[in-house]
């Protein structure tokens, strides 16, 4: 390279941007891209939350007409049902963990400067955008948004005449979805390609902090996955709109015949839930690694077993591949496979039954400091195991006979996606937050809203394993046309009014970080004194994130507590510790 | 913010902040791949190009992969008839055009070319570094046109895949004409999509390359596109024997 | 704030177990042959995850209202692991949760991987937006054609399924709204649909299958207890969801024949 050249760009490289288009808009700092996410997140979970509060509303109260929205008909609230679920996973579980905390943190706590493609990072944000505004497109077209929900069978899906909302707002549901497929692909290469390339000196990979592992492995899960939801997604496009019959058979719909014929409804499902699985990998993994650190930090202990955690993570995300068809146990998928599915299923719980075993041994014998992250923390290794308990029980064909596709499936995936992957979510604001805006979130106010959120979450998805024992079917938009249903509305009440309370709370979150990104109390650079490179350097980061420098590694992530170390933490980048052990 | 000082100490976190403190940081920190511009050098940048590339080629194949066993799968499938109440098969194989096989020949012969370009500017790239140095005179490269040669072939492509199209639809088979015409237009119309996207960013360098923008740059995207195309190249020979063979 | 967590997460791990054990909310009563064993084996797993909730729950609590920071300079049990340990819950946890899985099979192994029984009664179940429809192939044991084209569901019966008059085999087979079935049976259900994909959930005889357009898929249960059970749809079929339900009713033998008879002579 000519000295010319390297002079340009070193100018163009260690210049922070200017001007409010290039620092806020198309900005290529993956500090600034990572809070572009995380604001579409906290925008996409308001959205999916107030869908799920007119959903608990007409599940009790059928009759009553909303104000502004009037009369929610069945294909409304199959339409909630639908756009409640598909914006969780995908816009809020899918984007804050990952595109949110992931861009902020990731190079960072690797002493890099930025990602390794920041243009890429940059598309991959508006992208994601694009896909997000799509999908909300989708409610205003003629018709309305679909109705079968975010699994998207066919061929519900597939025919538009099977239903209100089948038409032009199934087809943009399905390209909101391939937009974001493609969002996520390129935010996956940035992940791994920075992660395996652009680590600074010392920074090996048996010295990464969990969030990190945790965030690589979910990119992996995601460059793998994606693709074949793209995939399932185009061939569903194809059937509906240029005739092909790829999941369609023979069908008449109305009477009608509908002009397919051979096609299986169970390759969509293969197709959709070898990409689903993984999916809820990726929504869990980064809480996972988060958790890790947390209870580290806060009891001022090593994380117990770091080596069996990294092992975790990568069973899990290796193991996460092989499981999908239990979700098709009642499919009419072959009962052999089914049960080679079932035991692969049991096998998963075994890398997620370690994780909590070694949480539990950071705890043992810590000091432990409850602020706010370490509370959310907790509360997340109390879901994680109440959620995870409830999985053997569907991982088993013979059980699942009964509970598929009845409220204890909606129980068990939200006390873990629905509220230990958030707690994961909350538990990342409240920690890094300083960092982030240079001041202190109110801990009082926190507290609050840990309160309402445990309580009441448990509150809301507990009961949801007694009525699936009892046999309530799932999507059902009311309960007023089977004798034994009438008796589990009692049940159905409770939850929506301890829905209310808890969606209540959340607003003191809200309020907290508002707040406290301006009046906040002025944060120094390490309020948590730890460990990891994050808290080596400036509050905000700089541009460059290290002010010119680049650091150099040479200890473990977790050194706290250190016996003979002049106090209880000792930085990645302080001098090598003589190993304790 | 936090100040830089040359007595660091461990009991002092808010300047820790890397190595002894004892030397400028250009000189003692870092991968060892930052000169004192603080920039990669070209072999690192070309390195994690190629790597990126290797990753976004992953989702890329899982496609594929997807729509092979959608293919497979389709193929031996039976389906309930509900008039007899038995299943049927209902997999006829497509004839595929002859053009097909031509316009094979084309795009290997555009990655024998994508191959030479991608070493034509590599060489000039590596050459171009020693220009400051006195007393070394730059090789004579061939000026053969190599990449705009690339570019014509892959449009002629794009164009014979059209031409294939209408030739299949004018011996009856359309997209939804039977499962089997589904997959060929499918896997076909994928492939092409993905190669226009390498045609795009040929396009973008030969661009690059008349305005005089950064010859480094310009290097590793033809040669991150080199190896784009020659993974086109062989996913296309895959796709027709596919279609060809296992039908 | 560690006493309060401990109080707040045993609260609760109690309060949630309670109900489990009192089944405040429970499975209905069993009404099939299948459901004893299937029963047992909810409760066997039931108070084996039962004991690992409690007991991980429990733990948590404990631990972090134990080991809170108490403000004095006492040490932490500074460590990285325990190797051993690593080993030796996992291989507990395996066992645990594949043995669970394994002892299992055998109920699995005899509800779906094994045919019908050669003398079972057969009844084929149509599904469709939004309604259930029962056909009985009569005294010649053969099902009927069906043709798409002939569907008109407001005529309901034979009209909903298209049932093709022409063909003999026709002319005996009985439509009905409502499943009615023989006690201590063996019942071979043929499952159709014929827009989207629908689930015959009958939770009474613990049997749930997916009814999938083009597929015929064949299925058995034997139910041991007259009475009328209901039938729900369990897979999201369009905005009829919720009301698509039909009634099974097990009956005797004889009032079985009675009935069957009676409908076969109202078609001739």
């Amino acid at each position: 390279m000519s000295t010319h050249e390297s002079a340009v760009q070193a100018a163009h490289a260690h210049g922070a941007p200017q001007g409010f288009i290039r620092k806020w808009v198309f900005s290529l700092d993956h500090k600034v891209i990572g809070l572009q996410y995380y604001f579409l997140a906290l925008v996409a979970v308001f959205v999916g939350m107030f869908l799920s509060l007119l959903m608990r509303i007409h599940l009790i109260w059928p009759t009553v007409a909303l104000p502004l929205l009037g009369d929610i008909k069945p294909e409304t609230y199959l339409t909630l049902v639908t756009m409640h679920g598909t914006i969780m996973v995908f816009f809020v579980l899918t984007t804050a963990p990952q595109g949110g905390f992931g861009n902020y943190f990731l190079p960072i706590q690797i002493g890099a400067p930025d990602m390794a493609f920041p243009v890429l990072n940059m598309l991959s944000f508006w992208t994601t955008l694009v896909g997000f505004i799509v999908m909300i497109a989708a409610f205003f077209v003629a018709g309305g948004a679909p109705l079968h929900g975010w699994t998207g069978y066919a061929p519900l899906s597939a025919v538009q005449s099977t239903g209100p909302g089948e038409g032009l707002g199934a087809d943009l549901w399905i390209i909101s979805i391939a937009i974001f497929c493609i969002g996520a692909l390129m935010g996956a290469l940035n992940f791994i390609t920075t992660t395996l390339d652009m680590r600074a000196k010392g920074m090996t990979m048996m010295r990464m902090p969990l969030t990190v592992w945790a965030w690589f492995v979910t990119a992996i899960l995601g460059l793998l996955a994606f693709g074949v939801l793209l995939s399932a997604g185009i061939l569903l496009l194809m059937d509906r709109n240029l005739g092909t019959s790829f999941y369609v058979p023979l069908i008449t719909v109305n009477g009608q015949l509908t002009g397919h014929k051979g096609g299986s409804p169970l390759l969509w499902q293969h197709l959709f839930w070898f990409f689903g699985h993984p999916e809820v990998y990726i929504a869990i993994l980064p809480a996972m690694g988060l958790a890790s650190q947390l209870l580290s930090v806060f009891s001022r202990k090593p994380i117990f077993g770091y080596k069996a955690m990294v092992y975790a993570i990568l069973g899990i995300g290796f193991l996460g591949f092989m499981v999908w068809g239990h979700h098709m146990f009642m499919s009419g998928m072959s009962p052999y496979t089914a049960f080679a599915f079932s035991i692969m299923t049991m096998g998963i719980g075994v890398p997620s039954a370690i994780k909590t075993f070694n949480w539990l041994g950071t705890i043992w014998g810590g000091r432990i400091r409850f602020d706010s992250p370490m509370l959310f923390a907790i509360g997340f290794v109390s879901l994680f195991v109440s959620g995870g308990i409830s999985g053997p029980f569907l991982a088993q064909p013979v059980l699942d006979i009964q509970l598929h596709d009845t409220y204890f499936v909606p129980g068990h995936f939200h006390l873990i996606m629905g509220v230990a992957s958030i707690f994961g979510i909350f538990a990342a604001t409240y920690y890094w937050f300083p960092k982030m805006f240079g001041r202190m979130m109110n801990e009082s106010l926190a507290r609050w809203h840990f309160w309402f959120s445990f309580i009441g979450t448990y509150a809301i998805f507990m009961p949801m394993h007694y009525l699936g024992m009892a046999g309530m079917p799932r999507r059902y938009s009311q309960m007023t046309e089977v004798g034994y249903l009438l008796d589990l509305i009692p049940l159905q009440k409770f939850i929506t009014y301890a829905a209310f309370i808890t969606i209540a709370g959340q607003l003191i979150f809200l309020v907290n970080l508002f707040w406290s990104m301006f009046k906040g109390k002025k944060a120094v650079d390490n309020p948590w004194e730890a460990t990891t490179l994050e808290w080596t350097t400036a509050t905000p980061p700089p541009h460059d994130n290290f002010g010119g420098h680049t650091p150099v590694v040479h200890n473990g992530p977790y050194e706290y507590g250190v016996p003979g170390a002049p106090r209880d933490y000792v930085m990645q980048t302080d001098p090598e510790i003589e190993p304790a052990h | 913010m936090a100040s830089f000082s040359t007595t660091a100490t461990v009991t002092d976190p808010r300047v820790a902040l890397g190595d002894d403190g004892i030397l400028p940081p250009a000189l003692a920190g870092g991968s060892g791949d930052r000169p004192d511009s603080g920039l990669p050098d070209y072999a690192t940048r070309l390195r994690r190009a190629r790597l990126g590339l290797l990753v976004a080629l992953t989702p890329v194949l899982m496609l594929f992969v997807s729509f092979t066993s959608a293919y497979v799968v389709r193929q031996g499938l039976p389906s309930l008839d509900p008039r007899t109440a038995t299943l049927v098969r209902d997999w006829i194989p497509v004839t595929l055009p002859k053009l097909l096989l031509i316009n094979t020949g084309v795009l290997v012969l555009s990655s024998v070319f994508m191959e030479l370009a991608r070493r034509q500017i590599r060489g000039e790239a590596v050459f171009a570094s020693a220009d400051s140095i006195p007393g070394v005179p730059p090789a004579s490269e061939s000026r053969i046109p190599w990449l705009p040669m690339t570019l014509v072939l892959g449009i002629i492509f794009l164009f014979g895949q059209w031409m294939a199209w209408r030739q299949l639809a004018a011996s009856g088979f359309y997209v939804a004409t039977t499962p089997s015409s589904s997959f060929v237009y499918l896997l076909t119309g994928t492939h092409a999509v993905h190669l226009l996207g390498g045609v795009l960013a040929l396009l973008g360098a030969g661009v690059a390359s008349l305005l005089g923008l950064s010859l480094t740059r310009r290097s590793i995207v033809v040669d991150v596109t080199a190896w784009y195309w020659h993974f086109m190249a062989g996913l296309w020979v895959y796709i027709l024997c596919l279609l060809e063979f296992a039908s | 704030m560690g006493l309060v967590l401990l109080a707040v997460i045993w609260l609760i791990t109690f309060i949630s177990t309670y109900f489990f054990i009192a089944k405040t909310w429970w499975l209905p009563v069993g009404a099939s042959a299948a459901a004893a064993g299937i029963d047992h084996h909810f409760t066997t797993t039931f108070i084996l995850m039962g004991i690992v909730f409690v007991a991980a729950q429990v733990a948590l609590g404990y631990l972090v209202w134990s080991f809170r920071d108490r403000g004095n300079p006492a040490k932490v049990s500074y460590s990285h692991g325990n190797t051993t340990l690593e080993i030796v819950w996992t291989v507990l946890t395996t066992i645990l949760f594949v043995g669970l899985n394994l002892t299992s099979s055998s109920i699995w192994a005899s509800e779906r991987f094994r045919p019908a029984a050669a003398d079972s009664v057969q009844v084929e179940v149509t599904g469709m937006q939004f309604a259930w429809y029962f056909r009985y192939p009569g005294p010649d044991g053969k099902f009927g054609a069906t043709n798409p084209e002939l569907e008109d569901a407001s005529a309901g019966g034979e009209a909903a399924l298209g049932l093709d008059t022409k063909d003999p085999a026709s002319k005996d087979d009985v439509v009905s709204g409502v499943m009615v079935v023989p006690v201590n049976r063996e019942i071979e259900v043929i499952l159709r649909a014929h827009d989207v994909i629908h689930s015959f959930f009958i939770p009474q005889m613990r049997f749930k299958q997916d009814a999938v357009p083009g597929l015929a898929i064949h299925m058995h249960f034997t139910p041991i207890q007259t009475g009328e059970y209901e039938i729900l749809c369990a897979e999201l079929c369009g905005l009829g969801h919720y009301k698509m339900h039909g009634i099974v009713r097990v009956v005797t033998p004889e009032e079985f024949d009675k009935w069957l008879a009676a409908r076969e002579a109202e078609k001739l």
